[in-house]
């Protein structure tokens, strides 16, 4: 039997489309453990494939043929022969092309609506990761938010669509993924933004964000309404845009909340944090959009891949919204917090433009899951 | 490290997963038991999974050496060590041995692991003679002296002792069990 290539893109299909699947993982088990490919009807068996070196007679009978079998590792060779072996063996697989590594880094452009006035705005699923990254388009201007550091693919897109870059944004410092924000605007000659408040070690030039600053895109005025929300970060700041859209970055998830301890201050920061989502969001037209910087799990998935919810229906949803007593809510959110992300303290100096690690370790940095939120 | 000794050195730079385990796995068969294979790569990804090679197939992974962008993997064939039944009469367990330490930091302890075992972990102050270069080396020690013998899990430094009192030795103890659960205080030549 011949193998073949499956790449994240037709893997992200199968999440989106809750598709079956049988994942054979062949990484060391604290590898699989701690972040695997998610998909609602997946199926998983995690076998290192040097522990196959010899032979995969042994878990044959383990490996279903009703459904596509993916063979996936860190960056493809192990599986390709692991794959090879399973197909001596007459059986039908494919392998991840690229790996873990390549599903980290994959986006999925997906569009959430139409602007009143015209222009779009897309959300770009980082499926393998969790992060979540904005363009919002109007009459041949771009501007991006929370982007990525596969700049390369925001480039692409507004190209294909037509349009130029002018604004990037950052809603904060990040601490789980290094931001592609500054790269942007360079290679695209568009300011970049972020909250003064995160941005006091920074080392490279940027414009401040600030509360109430209004940022136009396009002749009809897509409005980006910057808003104050610290908590996940002092700085932190959502947007709202086109009346319609609140872009809650790391402040408030679909089914959960930031965590206030990712640049060391859980408990200075708490008290930010309950005033932003139980004051400042509160105060916000239940209607509006909520479009945040990452998921969690892959519940928070829309049926087309998208992830939003209206603000409303979190505040009826949302646990992390629905705590009447502070001190409850301090516990939660600085108690049994889950662990902290890969190399959150290196990927904030990437950030701040401190250290600059090569592609090959920023890849290794971001390895694994987000972990930015309490639920 | 220029006291790392390793009987067989296995060049896998600039080869990617899974090469250097199958290279490994293959190499690991011609080396005797108790041998110190060194692997050179340069893929990131192989010190977990080496690791977790050795743990799975029961080799003994000793440590990793950065040198640029190679890893200089040191790994240790299986032996049936612990199986061989323990002829030295002295013998002092690693509690006794710890708390005379404390009181006399220069009691002479003498590993007698390999090289590569030492420098990635071993008591301060021991002497590092292999177990196979021990009868040249006599002459490092005093045959009065009390010498505590250690190695990874008394097998070896068994051994050790009964060829030291073989040879004149007088006050020789076996460290039992030795590194595998040492408790007290280390030191290594590696970071």
């Amino acid at each position: 039997m011949a193998i073949t290539r499956m790449n994240s893109a037709e893997v992200t299909k199968k999440v989106f489309n809750k598709e079956q699947l049988f994942i054979l993982d062949v990484r060391n088990e604290n590898d699989f453990q701690d972040w695997k490919i998610e998909g609602e009807n997946f199926e998983y068996l995690n076998i290192p494939y040097f522990e196959l070196l010899d032979g995969v007679e042994g878990i044959l009978d383990k490996i279903p043929t009703e459904k596509p079998v993916l063979v996936v590792c860190a960056k493809e060779g192990s599986s390709i022969m692991v794959a090879e072996m399973l197909s001596d063996a007459g059986m039908a697989v494919s392998y991840l092309e690229g790996g873990m590594k390549a599903w980290s880094e994959h986006l999925e452009p997906v569009k959430i609506g139409d602007l009143k006035d015209g222009g779009e705005i897309y959300q770009f699923v980082r499926i393998g990761k969790g992060c979540l990254s904005y363009m919002v388009v109007s009459n041949g201007e771009a501007a991006i938010i929370d982007a990525t550091r596969m700049t390369h693919l925001y480039l692409e897109f507004a190209e294909s669509i037509g349009a130029k870059i002018n604004h990037v944004f950052d809603t904060h410092l990040h601490a789980d993924h290094i931001s592609g924000g500054r790269k942007i605007a360079e290679k695209a000659g568009a300011t970049y933004w972020l909250p003064p408040k995160d941005a006091t070690e920074v080392t490279f030039a940027y414009e401040p964000l600030v509360d109430g600053k209004d940022v136009e895109i396009g002749k009809v005025n897509i409005n980006i309404h910057a808003l104050y929300t610290p908590g996940h970060t002092i700085g932190s700041t959502s947007f709202i845009v086109d009346g319609t859209y609140l872009l809650s970055g790391d402040i408030l998830f679909i089914d959960s909340i930031g965590r206030p301890d990712l640049a060391g201050l859980a408990q200075d920061w708490v008290g930010d944090l309950r005033e932003s989502l139980y004051k400042r969001y509160k105060d916000l037209s239940e209607d509006l959009i909520v479009l945040p910087a990452h998921f969690m799990i892959i519940d928070e998935l829309n049926e087309d891949g998208s992830v939003s919810e209206k603000l409303g229906a979190l505040y009826r949803k949302n646990h992390g919204l629905k705590i009447e007593d502070e001190n409850e809510f301090r516990k939660m959110v600085t108690e049994n917090l889950p662990p902290q992300p890969n190399a959150y303290q290196e990927i904030r100096e990437t950030n701040m433009g401190k250290i600059n690690p090569d592609d090959e370790k920023q890849r290794e940095m971001e390895i694994g899951p987000n972990r930015c939120a309490v639920r | 490290m220029e006291n790392l000794k390793a009987n067989v050195i296995l060049d896998a730079k600039g080869l990617a997963c899974p090469m250097p385990i199958v290279k490994t796995k293959k190499a690991m068969k011609e080396l005797e038991a108790g041998q110190v294979l060194e692997v050179q790569a340069t893929d990131k990804g192989s010190k977990a999974d080496l690791k977790a090679w050795a743990e799975s197939t029961g080799h003994q992974y000793i440590g990793t050496l950065e040198e640029g962008d190679t890893l200089k993997h040191y790994l240790r064939k299986s032996s049936s060590d612990e199986t061989i039944e323990k002829k030295h009469p002295h013998v002092i367990n690693n509690d006794e041995l710890v708390a005379k330490l404390d009181s006399d930091e220069n009691l002479v302890v003498l590993d007698v692991r390999e090289t590569a075992e030492y420098a990635f972990n071993h008591i301060p102050h021991a002497i590092s003679i292999p177990l196979e270069e021990l009868e040249q080396r006599l002459g490092e020690l005093e045959q009065d002296q009390e010498i505590y013998v250690v190695c990874r899990t008394g097998s070896r430094s068994d051994l050790a002792a009964q060829k030291l009192t073989e040879k004149g030795f007088t006050k020789v103890l076996n460290v039992v069990p030795g590194m595998s659960q040492w408790s007290g205080e280390t030191t290594s030549f590696v970071k």
